[in-house]
């Protein structure tokens, strides 16, 4: 379990933190630029001191204003990927690394080959910062904070500083470090694709404040959502499990809540989770059955709530089995179909996004990151 | 060295002796004391700041003379030095060391400072995440990202203590093989009737001695700056 309640002002500008969230799993702060997101990885990190409150991993207390505990980040075991990288220019690739490994506190779970193969760090071992990409700079960071053996992971926008290219470069491996490390991990974003590709939770922050948080697919829900990524981007995220592939199309078959869904993807095994996300304004929604359409992907379910969400439109949450989606519909359809919970409708899928592959936070440290 | 004399051999030496003294009587205090007045808040820093410079605002002559008040045979600190560790600052070599450091030290941690605002404090925060704690910081990030100012300080703190008259005429005297470096020789060639000749050969080594240092200085910082990748 890691848990945050920091209060800090600075000026005007008041920080009020509290979420609680089971470890491990990749807890993204997601919030608009200039909403406190940083300062609140910097409270967590302890570079910054917090007026109050408490900040916990697990048993392990960090601060405690009350208690008075306060450790310095250098005996907080926090790893820290900042937005510049912050590689030390006068030490190259191979000491910089070396520079966390030697003075990693507490148990080792990864080692030094370990860091250089899941990163693809091998070939710039001899180079000097100033001589590699953003890309690779942000690799290095990434591997330097993870040999200095944290027991928690900020990563503060280290996609911001990139372009598209070199961003869908580093995502990738950020992956694969969720995938296959067990270490608990604060994303801060204020890119929402960034969050839904990696984050397992979201906390969301508005002027310094943590308004809601909660698990991806729940908070892919929330209301609070909209007005930070504009109501086209709403929509629900929603697991999905790979059934096999169809032969006539070519196309995945996903199974979605108790229906299914055709998706163009690159080929996956049977069993294996894909991401899906369903925008709002991609639904349509039936009160009958549909029958002689072109749409293919057709969920059935039951309407579990309808709220406005602006003057002419409303939200329709859907039950699917067990999975919760979204639709907008104009308010006068939702009069003439008498859309109101508890009745029974179908979703007609216009769009499916692939938000890459879903998964489980690991319950240990899976062998491939443990050291030899 | 075949074209130069025996009594200028002997002021150019002493002068790098009393020089390479000097700079490094003053670095282990010009280091903590440029971290300090750079990095740190507290009460009194203005004014230890001020009097860090005051050697650049007040006459030679004067400073000197404090350090005769000072560190002089019957002065509290120079009787002290003698007592316990038989050390004699006045009429000897390192006593003008001693002159010529003080003289120079505002020059010194002026570079420093300026090369340690350069320092990107974002490093040593990365250091301290990585668990490195305030020693280790200093050591393994500021100190090396700040050696171009050490460096840079160490030179210029040099170069002046090559040529520094006043301080040191003032409280070690003009003692040929002691305290005779190239300024007081010069002085000694020009009032020394029929000088003239002695007096140009020792300006020119001075030129010499002045101008190289200084194309060291930038060989070197050119050096540093592209293996930091500037």
């Amino acid at each position: 379990m890691f848990s945050v309640a920091v209060t800090k002002r600075r000026g005007s500008f008041v920080l009020d933190a509290r979420f609680e969230l089971p470890t491990p799993g990749v807890v993204a702060l997601f919030g608009r630029s200039g909403c406190g997101k940083s300062t609140l990885v910097n409270v967590i990190a302890g570079l910054l001191d917090a007026d109050a409150g408490r900040v916990a991993l697990g048993d392990r207390v960090l601060l405690d204003t009350e208690r008075r505990i306060n450790l310095p980040p250098e005996s907080r075991r926090i790893g820290y990927v900042f937005q510049d990288a912050r590689l030390f220019p006068h030490l190259r690739v191979a000491a910089n690394l070396e520079y966390g490994k030697r003075r990693a506190q507490g148990p080792g779970y990864v080692s030094l080959d370990t860091v250089c193969g899941l990163l693809d760090l091998g070939a710039l071992m001899d180079r000097r910062p100033h001589q590699l990409s953003g890309g690779e700079r942000q690799r290095v960071a990434i591997g330097r904070a993870l040999l200095s053996q944290p027991s928690l992971l900020l990563l503060d926008e280290p996609l911001a500083s990139l372009d598209a290219a070199r961003r869908a470069e580093v995502l990738p491996y950020l992956e694969i470090l969720r995938d296959q490390l067990a270490i608990p991990m604060v994303y801060v974003s204020h890119d929402f694709d960034e969050v839904l590709r990696l984050a397992t939770y979201v906390v969301l922050m508005e002027s310094g404040k943590t308004i809601a948080r909660g698990g991806l697919g729940e908070m892919s829900l929330n209301p609070d959502l909209r007005s930070i990524i504009g109501a086209d981007a709403v929509g629900a995220i929603v697991d999905g499990t790979v059934l096999g592939t169809d032969p006539s199309s070519g196309l995945m078959r996903v199974r979605v809540g108790h229906s299914e869904l055709r998706v163009q993807a690159a080929s996956a095994a049977a069993g294996a989770k894909l991401r899906v996300q369903l925008l709002a304004r991609d639904l349509i929604i039936a009160t009958q059955a549909p029958q002689h359409l072109s749409v293919r992907n057709i969920l059935s379910g039951v309407v579990t709530a309808v709220t406005s969400d602006d003057a002419d439109s409303d939200l329709v949450a859907m039950d699917i089995g067990g999975t919760q989606i979204m639709a907008r519909v104009t308010k006068a359809a939702t009069r003439e179909l008498a859309l109101q919970p508890g009745l029974p409708a179908w979703a007609l899928v216009k769009a499916v996004s692939l938000r890459g592959h879903s998964f489980a936070a690991p319950a240990a440290i899976s062998n491939a990151s443990r050291d030899a | 060295m075949m074209w130069l004399s025996p009594s200028e051999i002997e002021a150019l030496s002493l002068s790098l002796s009393v020089a390479t003294r000097s700079v490094l009587m003053s670095l282990p205090l010009a280091i903590p004391l440029a971290w300090a007045l750079t990095r740190r808040r507290f009460v009194g820093r203005t004014l230890l700041d001020a009097f860090v410079h005051l050697p650049l605002v007040l006459p030679p002559v004067m400073v000197g003379y404090l350090l005769l008040l000072v560190f002089g045979a019957r002065g509290p600190v120079g009787a002290w030095l003698e007592r316990i560790f038989g050390v004699e600052l006045i009429f000897t070599r390192n006593g003008a060391a001693l002159a010529t450091a003080v003289m120079s030290f505002p020059l010194m941690v002026r570079a420093m400072r300026i090369s340690l605002e350069n320092v990107d404090r974002g490093l040593e925060e990365a250091a301290r995440t990585l668990g490195a704690g305030a020693m280790d910081r200093f050591a393994t990030i500021t100190l090396p990202l700040m050696l171009p100012g050490v460096l840079a300080g160490a030179i210029t703190a040099f170069s002046a203590a090559l040529g520094e008259f006043g301080a040191v005429i003032t409280f070690v005297s003009n003692i040929p093989g002691e305290t005779r470096t190239l300024p007081l020789a010069l002085y000694t060639a020009l009032q020394t009737p029929g000088g003239d000749a002695a007096a140009a050969r020792l300006a020119l080594i001075s030129f010499v001695l002045g101008l190289s240092g200084l194309l060291l200085s930038e060989w070197f910082a050119r050096r540093v700056r592209r293996l930091l990748g500037h």
